[in-house]
Formats: C-alpha cells, structure tokens, sequence
C-alpha cells in the first residue's frame, strides 16, 4: 500500500511543481500587470495545494497533515484577495494597460454609477 | 520519490529564478509584488517538496507563517501603491 501512496504522492509534488515553473513562465508571457495577475496566481495557488497534499499523504502524524491541508485552505482564501488588492491599486495608481490585455470597461462607465446601488 | 522530488525541486528552482527576474525587470511597483508573491508561493512550495522528501514535519510550522506573512505583505504594499502611485 505505500507504494501506491508514495507514487500518487510523487506525481503530484512534481505536478505541483510544474504548475508553479508554468506561473513562472506565465509571469513573462504576459503584457501587463492585470494580465500577468493571472499567471502569479492561479497556477500557482494550484500548484502549491498539489504538493501540500502530496506532502499530506507522506506526513507522518496527524499534526503535520492538518498543518498541511491548513495552508492548502488559507491560500484559497488568500490568494485572490491579494491579488484582487494589487489590481485594484495598481489600476488606480495609473498603471498603464497593454492593448493586448483587452477593452477597458472600468473607464467608460463613470465612477458614480458604479457606487449606485439602484 | 526521491527522483521525483529532485525533478520538483529543479521546477521550483527554475520557478524562482523567473520570478526574480521579473522583480528586477518589473515595469511597475505592481509587477514586483506580483513578484515576490509568487516568489514566496515558490517558498512555501519549496518546503513542502522537503516535508514530502525527508517524511519530517519540522518545517511545517514555517509554512504556516511563510504562506501568511506572503499575504499580510503583499496587501500591505498594495495599500502602499494606492498612495505612492505605481
């Protein structure tokens, strides 16, 4: 049985790990912040839960396992929020959106029209 | 499970060294920090790779604070860039 459970383990940290070499590459292949939010964040919150839990199944207490699945469930949490921070100050510091990141919606409507909560 | 944490730790590596070119070339403020999170995402991930290698749980409390001082600080900075400008 932990032979199984070591592989499955296996597979999954150097899955984890190349999701995180691909939120490397995504940091590069895109044009601008906003973009490049997306490769910093998904890819490698994914990737990280991965190796926490291969490192879940190869843990040897109960501690270390709840350790584990703790940081796996805080990066869910965390990581969106974070990068939704760094957006939105970035886009109101004026950073300057490449084309290649799409239409800016933000700026045709006015800022009030927003906030109204009709 | 040894090889496959060696070839783990080789992305990570690699990882890393993207990341901190982009923390040099960063064109604003918002690209470092998207940086140096990653970076820390790189860590953590990092010594998940050694808890799952060695079977130790030694580190695991570093994870905990590693994955967290990584969040405090970047909304930290990011409330910095609303004020400073990118």
């Amino acid at each position: 049985m932990t032979g199984v459970v070591d592989t499955v383990a296996g597979v999954l940290v150097v899955a984890g790990s190349l999701l995180a070499l691909l939120a490397g590459v995504g940091l590069h292949r895109f044009g601008d912040v906003f973009t490049r939010m997306h490769a910093a964040t998904k890819p490698a919150t994914l990737g990280l839960v991965f190796v926490l839990v291969g490192a879940a199944l190869r843990a040897s207490e109960e501690g270390a396992v709840m350790k584990l699945l703790l940081v796996a469930a805080l990066q869910f949490v965390t990581a969106p929020s974070g990068a939704h921070m760094v957006g939105r100050a970035a886009y109101r510091a004026g950073v300057p959106l490449r084309i290649s990141s799409g239409v800016e919606e933000l700026r045709r409507r006015p800022a009030a029209e927003d906030d109204a909560t009709t | 499970m040894i090889p496959a944490t060696n070839l783990a730790f080789a992305a990570l590596g690699l990882a890393a060294l993207l990341c901190l070119l982009r923390l040099v070339r960063g064109d604003s403020l918002a690209d470092r920090i998207v940086a140096v999170d990653s970076l820390v995402l790189v860590v953590v991930a990092g010594i998940g790779v050694h808890a799952a290698r060695t079977g130790d749980d030694v580190y695991l409390d570093v994870l905990v604070v590693a994955a967290l001082l990584g969040f405090v600080g970047t909304t930290t900075v990011a409330r910095f860039i609303e004020r400073r400008g990118a």
